[in-house]
């Protein structure tokens, strides 16, 4: 997207050749490559100067804040202190972390020294309560990146690994079985007819006389659910990915009533996932532990995408099916597909400008 | 000072009148605090469990709880009807009513709030939308526009009758140039909670059912209709059990512009329903579910045949001047319509927005009973605030508490 002024992106690739410098020449055609791991977007300082150093400081009432939270926190932390005789370090360690994260701001508007804070907070926590050790990244989006997502119909048989693979990846609920893929068993001669395709299916696949469709969330460029949002808990990052800050929602599930594509999943209750079973790779706004009553949904992986590698649902999948990679760099394989097949994306008419498009062999 | 001390006499006074009734009226107190109890307990459980101790799922993301906040605005934004008449027109027949309307707006206001509050996954981070310290997404989010539509309405509708009951405690006149200007701007305000509302479903692409121009407009036509019909309701029980006068012709009046807002009402439902079934599109697959059910899936049916047929037959009473000057049949007329548009605009509304899903499926939703415990006890809590503050208004009004009296 090298055109601000556009509202949305657009498809209009034949252009976007020319103007596009991608950060790293490694040539690698999908999903970014290996040189992104070295990247690290916590320590890069932004220096603004003119008056946007006066103009362009967007922390100061969250600041203000701080400061009479900070006020609040001594007070409460001496108070804890000084008249409790049995409670050891960690379980202080433990109040004050907790305290600090529920005064804690929108991580949308978060320097990345406060990001990198609120993540090492996250880990510490995890660790008194659990006594492991989890990685958590907060690395920003990369620049000149724009992921985007291809599913090819012909391929897709339906056996619903990359279900699989999305659930255990990204620390889904098990009890209320939360999934962000949904594949949809249509007829064979009846065209898309989503009205009376099945998306929970339990028999045998590929089933005769039927081909199979995949929908998650699309990380639309023109997101609705973004636009509704009343805290601005979820937001579209400089790459694409649509985002939320699952500390930051308070669960009024507008987004979910906005998105014209079922591509969001709420907590109903406290989710649960096996000790053993958690992925310890985590990103902040990805798939770390979440609450109950708080949004979530695909992120294409950020965890992984933003490290250079493939969502988990395009590693996982057995028939190729699935196509992700860089909408900007000229060599990835989502570029080819994009160039030289029929694509096209779901509701198209709503203006949403999804980055998921479809295909066929 | 003297203020302060006027106030601080008031607020002992009210306190005295609302702790002080009938029989009939601390049973009436009881049986809602206890109600809300209840309404308690069961939020208590929905805190601990999460949502999912409601009916709502991913498909069906909103339920009984929105759908009241989307009715109970309708019923709040209705006290306009009676305040500019009286106010801004000197129509001196609504005089009477105009405090109760405003009472019962701010009871509907309360009421708004805490479905929503109820209704939040996480009401201990509630603070983020507060502007200045949390991120307020305006103008962008509906939902704060909403927000502040609502308060700014709650604070007009609670300051302009306690400036008017707090001259009158003291046995003076409200100066009309103090509250007139507040008068005014509360029914400009009282279309916008109701038009925001509103847009809150109508701006969403995502759902065919709501996102249709009539939306806006046909929910201040059912709210001028179901607002003031429990007025009427509300002012019939308080003039058969208190000495506040309430003359006929104030009755007559208000029954009027109910009439007129449930013919209007009808009008676009019919409108609305011919849109939908002349030429039916993928787009009306909700309306289809709603009226006739789809895949035999039927869970609305019943709710909305009853809320059709009773929405005609009130029409019907009261568009003949012989059936709505007689009080008996005017009464009974109210309290259908009321339950018809509660249903109606309530989960007639809100419900079939999700069904089918964005791809089709057709998942039902029954709010369990925990829910219906809540939203009982949030009604309760309505009820309660109202009598509380009608009680003392009528006191006030009809002198039995003055400063310095005794």
């Amino acid at each position: 997207m090298s055109n601000d002024t556009k509202k949305w992106f657009s498809l209009n690739l034949g252009s976007k050749k020319k103007q596009k410098e991608t950060t790293c020449g490694c040539g690698k055609t999908d999903g970014g490559c290996s040189f992104a791991n070295t990247y690290n977007g916590m320590g890069e300082e932004r220096h603004k100067d003119g008056f946007d150093q006066v103009f362009d400081v967007q922390m100061g009432r969250r600041t203000a804040f701080k400061k009479l939270t900070a006020g609040l926190l001594i007070g409460a932390g001496a108070v804890s202190t000084s008249c409790s005789l049995i409670t050891d370090d960690d379980t202080k360690e433990k109040a004050q972390i907790d305290w600090e994260e529920q005064f804690k701001g929108n991580y949308k508007l978060m320097t990345d020294e406060e990001k990198k804070s609120t993540v090492d907070r996250l880990v510490r926590s995890y660790q008194l309560r659990t006594g492991k050790t989890i990685s958590m990244s907060s690395q920003n989006a990369e620049e000149n990146v724009l992921f985007g997502y291809a599913f090819n119909i012909s391929k897709c048989q339906g056996y619903m690994d990359c279900v699989n693979a999305c659930v255990e990846e990204n620390n889904q609920d098990r009890k209320s079985e939360m999934q962000y893929i949904r594949i949809h068993e249509m007829e064979d001669g009846k065209g898309f007819n989503f009205n009376e395709a099945d998306d929970n299916y339990y028999h045998e696949v590929p089933a005769e006389g039927h081909f199979y469709m995949g929908t998650q969330c699309f990380h639309c460029d023109n997101p609705p659910c973004v636009e509704v949002c009343p805290v601005e808990a979820t937001w579209r990052e400089e790459d694409g990915l649509v985002v939320i800050d699952y500390d930051w929602c308070v669960g009024c599930r507008y987004c979910m009533a906005a998105c014209p594509y079922d591509g969001r999943r709420f907590n109903w209750s406290k989710p649960e996932v096996p000790e053993n079973e958690v992925n310890k790779n985590q990103h902040y706004l990805g798939n770390r532990l979440r609450k109950k009553g708080v949004m979530e949904k695909c992120t294409f992986c950020v965890q992984r995408s933003r490290a250079g590698k493939n969502p988990a649902c395009v590693e996982a999948c057995p028939t190729g099916a699935r196509i992700f990679g860089n909408l900007l760099d000229p060599n990835s394989s989502i570029r080819w597909v994009l160039e030289n097949k029929k694509v096209f994306r779901l509701k198209e008419d709503l203006g949403t400008e999804p980055k998921f498009w479809y295909f066929m062999d | 000072m003297r203020r302060l001390r006027v106030f601080g006499s008031l607020v002992k006074d009210s306190l005295d009148i609302i702790t002080h009734g009938s029989k009939k009226y601390h049973l009436w107190m009881a049986s809602l605090t206890l109600v809300m109890l209840v309404g308690m307990y069961c939020y208590s459980i929905q805190l601990e469990q999460g949502l999912s101790a409601t009916g709502m799922t991913d498909r069906v993301s909103w339920g009984l709880y929105i759908s009241n906040f989307t009715f109970l605005v309708g019923v709040a934004a209705a006290a306009v009807m009676l305040v500019m008449p009286t106010y801004v027109l000197k129509d001196i027949d609504f005089k009477q009513a105009v405090l109760i309307g405003e009472g019962i707006a701010v009871a509907a206001l309360i009421m708004c709030l805490a479905f929503v509050i109820a209704d939040m996954g996480g009401p201990s981070v509630l603070w983020h939308m507060i502007p200045g310290i949390g991120v307020f997404n305006f103008p962008n989010s509906m939902l704060t526009w909403d927000v502040l539509v609502l308060n700014g309405y709650l604070f007009l509708n609670i300051t302009i009758p306690f400036y008017i009951l707090f001259r009158h405690y003291q046995g003076k006149k409200s100066k009309s140039s103090v509250y007139v200007p507040g008068a005014l701007l509360s029914v400009f305000w009282a279309v916008g909670i109701h038009l925001v509302t509103a847009f809150l479903y109508q701006g969403l692409q995502a759902r065919p059912f709501w996102n249709n121009a009539l939306l806006g407009p046909r929910f201040l036509a059912s709210a001028f209709a179901a607002g003031p019909a429990l007025i009427i309701l509300v002012l019939a029980i308080i003039r058969t059990y208190t000495a506040f006068k309430i003359e006929d012709k104030t009755l007559k009046k208000i029954a009027m512009v109910v009439t007129v807002a449930a013919q209007i009402n009808l009008i676009m439902l019919v409108s609305e329903l011919f849109k939908e079934f002349y030429a039916p599109t993928h787009h009306s697959e909700s309306a289809y579910y709603l009226f006739f059910g789809l895949d035999g899936k039927t869970a609305l049916l019943p709710w909305i045949w009853t809320a059709i047929s009773l929405n005609v037959l009130a029409t019907v009473i009261l568009t003949f001047h012989k059936l709505r000057n007689n009080f008996k049949v005017l009464f009974f007329a109210c309290l259908i319509l009321f339950v018809a548009i509660w249903i109606e605009k309530g989960f007639g509304l809100i419900i079939p927005g999700f069904i089918p899903g964005p791809y089709g499926k057709i998942a039902e939703y029954t709010p369990t009973g925990i829910e219906i415990g809540v939203t009982l006890g949030i009604w309760a809590l309505g009820a309660f605030i109202f009598t509380i503050l009608a009680k003392t208004a009528i006191k006030i009004e009809t002198g039995a508490i003055r400063y310095n009296k005794k």
